[in-house]
């Protein structure tokens, strides 16, 4: 062996003062970094294999463990941080692409922070939601441009095409079954169910066991189509074509063998162990034409019944793409931004692939109300809504319903520490290891992700209150109630906003 | 009567449940002093591991009570709720509830080198007054609960 060049990222610091050498933190730590010695009758560390996890800082009954950067310093230079010369290291020892997970950490503007929210003062009262009725419910397809009434002065309904009925804006977005586990499935699928909204199966279609919460599941097609049939997208609201996502723009979804368990492997129709690769473009689709082909066949194998949703990564020129897609027979359209989280995804493509969300969701509203099609479908972003501020200015910026996935699995325990291509998560979400699954307790899992959206719904309302607005329609693309701070003429040209103090 | 039950598709094998029954045990106000101090801090639960199968088991508080039935000196009592519950002054450590409980739920004391067993009254004798193995899993894999007797035989 030569000498290994990279160090400990993380140093586990304990308190040996308190520890009571309980082991609970060797058992539950999977990166195998606590043991205990009986010769000196104490716990030791493996450090250099701690991810940061915080398993066992949450479970140490005396508190003894604190996990903190390694002080240990490379000599500082700004054109080469640590990190990089370390990616440099690591690849030349194994000549592999670098893999990461979860959504791009690298210090880019967040938009969402250089946007103000509006208030009435004197001249429009603001509304107080807990007195009085507020609404954010919403209706996901396409829109009628002319209403028109039966004899008997009713609407007709008739031509109205399939809608998606949100009790709350806010959807899961597509996490699959193989990058995440079992239960964390359950739980979103049971969240969804209780809110009255929707959860996405992501690439790698349904478990059997879960098409008992049909009406709250979104099904998803891929490139790599794995688990698609006839009774899959049966089993869905609505199903969603991804042609792309916004962790990697420009390639397929990769589930590494590790995740592919014997009932990943049913779920997806593939051998079990092997590498999941979805193929970077859908073979038959090279044109909005071709992808027209698609949405109708989907269309056609499900009696028209349901919504069809497709799902891009934020790019550039991503009005005009969308612009096509809302030309193509698509009832919902999502925009996926460049912060969005993913199970594994080649580093340097999450790092440098995209745009930002907050961009492309305002170009796109703003185009197709220029190109007056934007009835033609709803739209949906997602890639990094990170609370229920983030939400108010995406439905201000022109956003129907929202995504989330890195805020649910917080809910349910993830801690970022963005190992998920380890396959090792302490927390039993981005796993398949049944020992590690079991971790996550669907039951009391799936009540906080209930908890997570009630409290995001509780304060959209009270900040729409504060606007003077009472529904969430009138919130829509209402970008009058946002001012950007810190931010350049074309970056306010683009987010379609004034600058604060106009 | 609320009983102790565990669901050995929760249990992960953690054995912290131990280490808080033997801290709500030991009359200290403290876990690290519980241990610390208190070197013998003895559980009354106890986790049993076999490969990916893990369960914690303590006293069922059965409805035949054999331990009951065979304890020499009466220091065993069953109340009128079903509590299986240790008089330890009348104990004398024969051990012959050891032999009887088909759980293997009575503790040896080493505290006092064997003396007397001891075993898990639910924590109502001592400090904690509710179930601290309950109240600390960190899978909600205990649970206390009022079950009618056919649902704790599916169970047995
Ligand atoms: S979990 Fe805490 S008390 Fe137990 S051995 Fe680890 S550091 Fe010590
Ligand atoms: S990997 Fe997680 S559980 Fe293991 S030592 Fe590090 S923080 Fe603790
Ligand atoms: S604390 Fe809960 S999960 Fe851990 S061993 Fe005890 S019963 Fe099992
Ligand atoms: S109820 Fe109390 S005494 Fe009984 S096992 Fe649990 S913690 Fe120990």
């Amino acid at each position: 062996m030569s000498v290994n060049y990279i160090p400990a990222t993380f140093a586990v610091l304990r308190d040996t003062d308190r520890c009571i050498k309980c082991r609970a933190c060797e058992r539950q730590c999977s990166n195998e970094v606590h043991y205990y010695d009986a010769d000196f009758d104490k716990m030791f560390v493996h450090e250099e294999q701690c991810v940061d996890c915080q398993r066992c800082v949450t479970i140490c009954p005396t508190n003894a463990l604190k996990i903190t950067e390694n002080p240990n310093s490379f000599r500082k230079a700004s054109n080469y941080s640590q990190q990089l010369i370390l990616e440099n290291y690591r690849q030349a020892a194994t000549g592999a692409v670098l893999l990461s997970s979860m959504g791009n950490p690298q210090d880019f503007p967040v938009y969402w922070d250089k946007m103000l929210i509006n208030a009435s003062q004197v001249t429009n009262p603001s509304i107080d939601p807990l007195r009085e009725p507020m609404e954010t419910k919403v209706f996901l397809g396409k829109k009628h441009t002319h209403i028109t009434r039966n004899p008997d002065g009713t609407i007709d309904m008739s031509e109205q095409s399939p809608q998606l009925e949100l009790k709350y804006p806010i959807m899961f977005s597509a996490m699959s079954y193989g990058s995440i586990s079992y239960n964390a499935h359950e739980s979103l699928a049971r969240a969804a169910t209780e809110l009255g909204t929707f959860y996405n199966t992501g690439e790698g279609g349904l478990h059997q066991d879960f098409y008992q919460y049909k009406t709250n599941t979104i099904v998803q097609v891929a490139s790599g189509r794995f688990g698609v049939s006839k009774d899959y997208l049966d089993a869905g609201a609505a199903i969603e074509i991804k042609m792309g996502q916004g962790a990697k723009p420009g390639i397929g979804g990769h589930l590494p063998g590790k995740k592919v368990s014997d009932d990943v492997s049913k779920t997806r129709m593939i051998p079990k162990g092997t590498d999941a690769i979805s193929p970077a473009p859908h073979h038959d689709i090279y044109s909005i034409e071709d992808l027209r082909q698609l949405i109708f066949s989907l269309k056609e194998a499900t009696d028209y019944k349901k919504p069809v949703i497709v799902k891009i990564a934020a790019v550039h020129n991503v009005a005009a793409i969308a612009s096509g897609i809302a030309r193509s027979g698509a009832d919902i359209l999502v925009i996926d931004g460049f912060r969005g989280g993913t199970g594994a995804a080649p580093t340097r493509i999450r790092d440098n692939v995209g745009i930002p969300i907050e961009l492309a969701l305002a170009s796109v509203d703003q185009r197709l109300r220029d190109e007056q099609i934007r009835n033609e479908i709803s739209i949906v972003a997602a890639g990094s809504i990170r609370s229920s501020s983030d939400a108010v200015k995406a439905f201000a910026l022109g956003a129907d319903a929202l995504y989330i996935a890195t805020p649910a699995l917080l809910a349910i325990g993830c801690h970022l520490c963005r190992s998920c291509h380890g396959a090792k998560c302490n927390w039993g979400i981005a796993t398949q290891r049944p020992d590690l699954v079991k971790r996550l307790n669907p039951d009391i899992a799936y009540k906080r992700l209930v908890n997570l959206v009630r409290a995001w719904d509780h304060e959209i309302k009270e900040m729409m209150g504060g606007m003077g607005i009472n529904s969430l329609e009138a919130l829509k693309g209402n970008r009058l109630m946002l001012r950007g701070i810190g931010l350049s003429d074309k970056e306010l040209q683009i987010l379609g906003i004034m600058h604060a103090g106009e | 009567m609320k009983r102790v039950y565990v669901n050995e598709n929760r249990c992960l094998g953690c054995h912290l449940c131990e280490y808080w029954c033997a801290f709500a045990n030991s009359g200290e106000d403290s876990i690290v002093k519980a241990f610390k101090l208190n070197r013998e801090a003895m559980p009354r639960i106890n986790v049993e591991d076999s490969g990916e199968i893990h369960f914690a088991v303590q006293c069922r508080h059965c409805n035949d009570t054999p331990c009951v039935k065979a304890c020499i000196t009466g220091a065993l009592s069953v109340d009128n709720d079903g509590l299986v519950s240790i008089d330890t002054e009348r104990c004398v450590g024969c051990y012959t509830c050891v032999l009887t409980c088909p759980y293997g739920c009575i503790v040896i004391d080493e505290k006092n080198g064997g003396k007397t067993v001891t075993k898990c009254e639910l924590c109502v004798k001592n400090a904690g007054n509710e179930p601290w193995c309950v109240k600390q899993c960190i899978n909600g894999a205990i649970v206390f609960e009022d079950r009618t007797n056919a649902e704790r035989q599916a169970v047995l």
